[in-house]
């Protein structure tokens, strides 16, 4: 069953055979990266996040929105890679979609007409890296507090800044009067 | 005149983006409950808007644990990280690390050796027998049933003991390695876990004998907080609250890792989606684990329990002290890490609550270039209200009880 499920979703994705060093662009949009441990890869132009995953969801049965997280390359030109993960909980495969954008422009469509759960993972990956999730209507803050400034997994956060909403006193002993 | 009316004396807030949710009507009132909550196990806060005793919509909000898991990971060896997956879900402990050594194995093209295999199956079933008790017990008490919590609870201190003898720590075991495991099994471990199997055998009857049939207890759990399996998928549900909808998805089956492959088990799946099938979702869910662990004593065959691999095992402690190319060995795991080689990875474990899924990515250096974790507590506070909004005010407890949110996992 995984097998050509696969092979379909390599046709009629991405009809194109890439190259590894080709990267999406306005003429091949989608390209495929193969199986990797177990999971099928795609790379896409931010733009074609949206009709992909539409397809994914309807037309293959990717109903289980797993996960979408962002990894920070600083030296790329393009900056950060937004990574999303499906399943199929019909024929038990894992899609991977990835795309990359820029620190100018880290924005790219949002999932939640397609999956309700996407709502809460995009919250995270936008207080985590600052990707803008378009037509996601709320981003507010998830796992960090309103008033947080900066992104802490992007690579030039500090480790080691903290940002206390209460101004650390000097310690005091409870026998010092 | 009070704080916030004045500007200079409001705190600074950079993006004041978190509004409270307000009143849709003149006749609801909203409430907060949390993040400190007795009812709330875990540090989550809920904002509901009530009609007398009816809970209208909700606004559920986690983060209040959040301590920086994925950027402090990004800054330690493979090696190291252990220790702070275990502390995501700290009711099955094991189960995180095996997720995870699972991942950084796969990316290294490791297998491990049979021993391991099955010895992990074991004990993530065993895991996740401790975790279920203490999810069904919390829930029991929330609602008041304190015999049946403290016969649950007996039965999980025993295997709390039990394991603390196999690892050196009750909850955080830190059991898991890449490329194996700790330690090997101590001496007389399995007679006794057969024992522990037969205490939670006359406990748990004792319990069903207790609830199953309990009118209070049906009268809370039934009908209330249901989901249909449809809405369970788009909120991203999985786990035991995916399977109390009737949807029999379970990775162990699906896409069996470990030894699960070969072992028989079924997957219970529920009615209705409501409090009362998830409670039997995980009581007989537990009954399968028991079922697997005494089909595994008999499957864990001799060996060793570590692959012979330099780039990630720890060389014997007596050939550091004498040779000089375990000595150096020693050290480059120490202080630089295994070599993972570059390239990422999805794996996902069944974990006790749902898909625990570790999205690894490496650059080729001894530490991760970035390590994220598909916790299923997250996903499911993000779907929650869909099994609060329309209940009592007082089922958010009972509710929120059977959704088990682990705030380790949630916030990270």
């Amino acid at each position: 069953m995984t097998a050509p499920l696969f092979d379909r979703l390599r046709e009629q994705l991405s009809p194109v055979e890439a190259g590894p060093e080709d990267q999406p662009s306005a003429a091949s949009p989608v390209l495929c990266r193969g199986v990797q441990h177990k999971v099928l890869v795609f790379e896409l132009t931010p733009d074609q996040l949206l009709p992909v995953a539409r397809r994914l969801h309807d037309e293959f049965g990717f109903d289980l929105f797993l996960d979408v997280t962002a990894v920070d390359w600083p030296d790329a030109p393009l900056r950060f890679e937004v990574v999303w993960h499906f399943y199929s909980t019909t024929a038990h495969v894992r899609v991977r979609l990835k795309t990359r954008v820029s620190v100018q422009d880290c924005t790219v469509d949002t999932l939640t007409p397609l999956y309700g759960s996407a709502g809460y993972m995009e919250r995270e990956c936008h207080d985590m890296y600052g990707i803008g999730f378009r037509g996601n209507p709320d981003l507010r803050p998830i796992l960090l507090y309103e008033g947080f400034v900066g992104h802490p997994l992007r690579k030039d956060y500090p480790k080691q800044k903290e940002q206390p909403l209460v101004p650390y006193r000097p310690p005091q002993s409870a026998l010092v009067r | 005149m009070p704080l916030s009316a004045d500007s200079a004396l409001r705190p600074p807030i950079a993006n004041p983006v978190r509004n409270v949710l307000t009143a849709s009507r003149d006749d609801t009132t909203v409430v907060n409950i949390g993040p400190s909550h007795p009812a709330t196990h875990g540090t989550v806060q809920i904002i509901a808007e009530l009609d007398a005793e009816k809970v209208v919509r909700t606004d559920v909000h986690c983060g209040y644990l959040h301590r920086g898991f994925e950027k402090e990971c990004e800054d330690h060896t493979w090696h190291n990280l252990m220790p702070y997956v275990d502390r995501l879900n700290y009711c099955s402990a094991l189960i995180n690390n095996f997720a995870y050594c699972d991942a950084v194995e796969q990316l290294m093209d490791i297998e491990i050796t049979p021993r391991t295999k099955y010895l992990r199956t074991l004990l993530a079933e065993y895991n996740r027998l401790a975790d279920h008790l203490t999810c069904v017990a919390a829930q029991l008490m929330e609602l008041g049933a304190m015999t049946a919590f403290l016969y649950l609870v007996t039965v999980r201190d025993s295997i709390y003991e039990h394991l603390a003898a196999l690892t050196g720590a009750r909850v955080t075991y830190s059991y898991g390695r890449i490329g194996g495991l700790a330690f090997d099994v101590p001496a007389g471990w399995f007679a006794r876990l057969e024992e522990i199997l037969k205490e939670y055998e006359r406990y748990i009857e004792m319990v069903h004998g207790l609830v199953d049939r309990n009118r209070i207890f049906i009268d809370r759990m039934r009908n209330v907080g249901v989901i249909s399996t449809a809405q369970a998928i788009h909120w991203g549900f999985t786990g035991p609250i995916l399977r109390s909808t009737g949807a029999p998805r379970d990775l162990r089956k699906d896409t069996p890792y470990l030894a699960y492959g070969e072992l028989d088990f079924d997957v219970p799946v529920g009615i209705n989606g409501d409090n009362y099938d998830r409670y039997y979702v995980r009581m007989r869910e537990m009954d399968e684990s028991v079922y697997m662990v005494r089909q595994l004593l008999d499957m864990i065959p001799e060996g060793p329990i570590m692959v012979d691999d330099r780039r990630c095992v720890f060389p014997e402690k007596e050939l550091v002290y004498t040779e000089i190319e375990s000595l150096i060995n020693h050290f480059k795991l120490v202080m630089e890490g295994p070599v993972v080689p570059a390239g990422d990875i999805y794996v996902a474990h069944e974990g006790a609550n749902g898909e625990l899924g570790f999205y690894l990515v490496s650059n080729g250096a001894g530490q991760p270039w970035k390590a994220h974790v598909r916790s299923p507590s997250f996903v499911h506070m993000g779907g929650v209200h869909t099994m609060l909004d329309g209940y009592q005010l007082a089922d958010i407890v009972t509710t929120f009880g059977s959704v088990n949110m682990i705030g380790g996992e949630c916030d990270r």
